[in-house]
């Protein structure tokens, strides 16, 4: 159906969510359109395409888009489409496509920026409307690219707000990303992991900010973890730390979570306070803090430890955990299919110990074989089923729901609770972004 | 990076050692066991075919020589593997319920080396299917094991799974060894 600006607008309630939002695939199309192909996305990290000539597939929207650096050193991001007859232009998901990008169905040659720079048989095109500088036979650029310290992103609108105004505060989930590296830069692990998730991009997005849901969905996982922890003390051994990640779902239970507090900020980005023993008192985290206060001095070092941010939600498409070095990005397929990245980050500086210990939750909740995103996914894949079906119309998002404290242009969840305001505020901005310009 | 992922690296992955007809079927029965413990889920029994440093490995990628300090899919020491079958046997396990169902086969047997003390390192081939929740999902690939040679018979010092799409992407979360 052709959705009116007033139907999707009466899609979104105060407390609650149409199940349409989640299942439609006309407002699919309407989202990839309205949103994900008109505000700035994440396309990947620069160390992703270190060397002159490499290029790193990404999709934005509904395009299949890449980032490439040229011999000059400089990021473009393209459409990965030949500008004679529609090709894709590179096929493997990375590499180094050498001094040009050749089309392999007629041997067009372009720079990494895009620039044609050679056909063959040129004298073919004499006299006709093809010039090799023509607008037409360029590689289309994404309409603007801007990199925030070394993450970049594509937006396909040509107008709109720059980068730094969409990710506002929640910037500083990439500033820590890069300042707690006592070398103050950070670089991407080897390849991510690539997990298909069978629900729609926004169920991800929810959840990341949900706080009743650790201790009830990873129960098992957090009791497992305590059960080896005991046994590993009783032998005289102590635990990896990282084994605490995972207890902690069994030890805080169920109604626990409440003591981490949640922001929600314009753009519809969400910040979670830490949780974790971010700086325990053993060796190698005082090792760490050492190199930091060589590196920043005591004062600024302290300032950039001492912030509190778990987690920090980029509206639309991602979700950053600078604590635990690693950045998950979302490209939607479907309305019931997503596709995610999750990658890996080292803190140029820090002590190896200190990547090791994000390594290992990097892997206990994020491997294709975790023990903690497999009930996650589960869950995700199962409301989408539910909302699929003609069993009830709404989406609750009632917790807390009339009791958000407002901090200038900041949302709060009430102290102590488990608030699912994010999830009402992610919702309410989807519901601007969708309505934004007149509608059918 | 441990003993066992040292002689890995440097073991010859397209050696075919000359070894007698008792080592080679002993070698086999070893991996059709392993396989029949996987797929009738007797964990104890699945524990005590690694040594005490023993582990299980899944690289990301090809070219990984070892499991220690790297993204993997899986790297579980007898520690982790504990973990795991306390996870997937907890009654709120939802995602592992009902329970799968699993069926190895391995074949391709061939053993690269037998050092003077009978240690082994085996390279072969296999295919798994799983039947969860009405669907069946195959996966495939390359084992290589060393095995130690004990009083109580072989015991995995490291095995590594070599998936044939290990880069994913993956449409389904991995809980049981393959």
């Amino acid at each position: 159906m052709a959705w009116t600006n007033k139907e999707i607008s009466a899609l979104v309630e105060p407390d609650r969510a149409h199940r349409k939002a989640y299942t439609d695939e006309d407002l699919f199309e309407l989202e990839m359109e309205r949103i994900f192909e008109r505000a700035w996305i994440y396309v990947g990290h620069e160390s992703q395409v270190k060397n002159p000539g490499d290029y790193y597939l990404a999709r934005i929207g509904r395009q299949p888009m890449m980032m490439t650096r040229d011999h000059y050193g400089e990021v473009h991001v393209l459409y990965n489409r030949c500008p004679h007859r529609g090709a894709q232009l590179c096929s493997a998901r990375s590499g180094n496509a050498g001094k040009r990008i050749r089309c392999s169905y007629h041997a067009w040659m372009f720079g990494l920026d895009g620039k044609l720079e050679s056909i063959p048989a040129i004298d073919g095109y004499d006299g006709t409307n093809l010039t090799i500088d023509g607008e037409d036979f360029q590689v289309p650029k994404a309409a603007r690219a801007a990199s925030y310290r070394g993450f970049w992103f594509a937006s396909l609108a040509e107008d709109g707000i720059s980068l730094e105004e969409q990710l506002g505060e929640a910037k500083t989930g990439f500033d820590q990303l890069i300042d707690r590296a006592p070398g103050r830069e950070t670089e991407v692990v080897g390849e991510c992991f690539h997990m298909v998730q069978h629900s729609n991009w926004k169920i991800f997005l929810e959840n990341q900010l949900d706080a009743s849901h650790p201790g009830a969905t990873h129960e098992s996982t957090g009791i497992a973890a305590q059960m080896v922890e005991r046994d590993m003390r009783a032998d005289g051994r102590s635990p990896p730390l990282s084994y605490g990640f995972l207890s902690d779902f069994a030890r805080l239970g169920i109604d626990g979570w409440g003591k981490f507090g949640t922001v929600g900020h314009p753009h519809g980005h969400c910040t979670l306070e830490g949780y974790m023993g971010l700086r325990p008192d053993d060796p190698e985290t005082n090792a760490y803090v050492k190199a930091m206060y060589e590196s920043y001095g005591e004062e600024r070092a302290e300032e950039i430890l001492g912030v509190n941010l778990h987690h920090s939600l980029i509206y639309p498409c991602m979700s950053i955990q600078p604590p635990l070095q690693q950045l998950r990005t979302i490209r939607p397929i479907s309305p019931t299919r997503t596709m995610s990245e999750i990658w890996h980050f080292r803190l140029k500086g820090a002590p190896e110990a200190i990547y090791q210990r994000a390594l290992g939750y990097y892997y206990l909740v994020n491997s294709p074989s975790t023990m903690v995103n497999a009930d996650d996914l589960f869950n995700w894949w199962k409301v989408q089923h539910g909302l699929d079906s003609q069993g009830g119309d709404w989406v609750s998002f009632h917790r807390n729901a009339g009791f958000d404290i407002i901090d200038g242009n900041l949302r709060k969840s009430p102290e102590g609770s488990m608030s699912e305001m994010p999830l009402r505020h992610m919702m309410h901005v989807w519901r601007d972004y969708m309505t934004a310009e007149e509608g059918a | 990076m441990g003993e066992a992922a040292e002689k890995l690296a440097a073991s010859d992955p397209h050696a075919v050692a000359n070894v007698s007809i008792e080592t080679q079927l002993a070698v086999e029965r070893f991996l059709a066991r392993q396989a029949e413990i996987l797929d009738e889920k007797r964990w104890d029994d699945w524990l005590a075919l690694f040594t005490e440093d023993g582990h299980y490995w899944m690289p990301a990628h090809e070219d990984q020589i070892d499991g220690e300090g790297v993204p993997n899919i899986f790297w579980e020491n007898l520690d982790m593997m504990q973990m795991r079958i306390n996870r997937n046997n907890h009654p709120q396990a939802h995602s592992q319920a009902p329970e799968n169902r699993l069926c190895h086969v391995v074949s391709n047997v061939i053993i690269e080396s037998e050092d003077a003390t009978g240690d082994i390192i085996v390279r072969s081939r296999f295919h798994c299917a799983e039947y969860l929740r009405y669907d069946v999902r195959n996966f495939t690939g390359k084992y290589r094991h060393c095995l130690k040679k004990t009083d109580d018979g072989y015991k995995i010092q490291l095995q590594r799974a070599d998936l044939v799409n290990r880069e994913g992407p993956f449409e389904y979360v991995l809980q049981w060894w393959v």
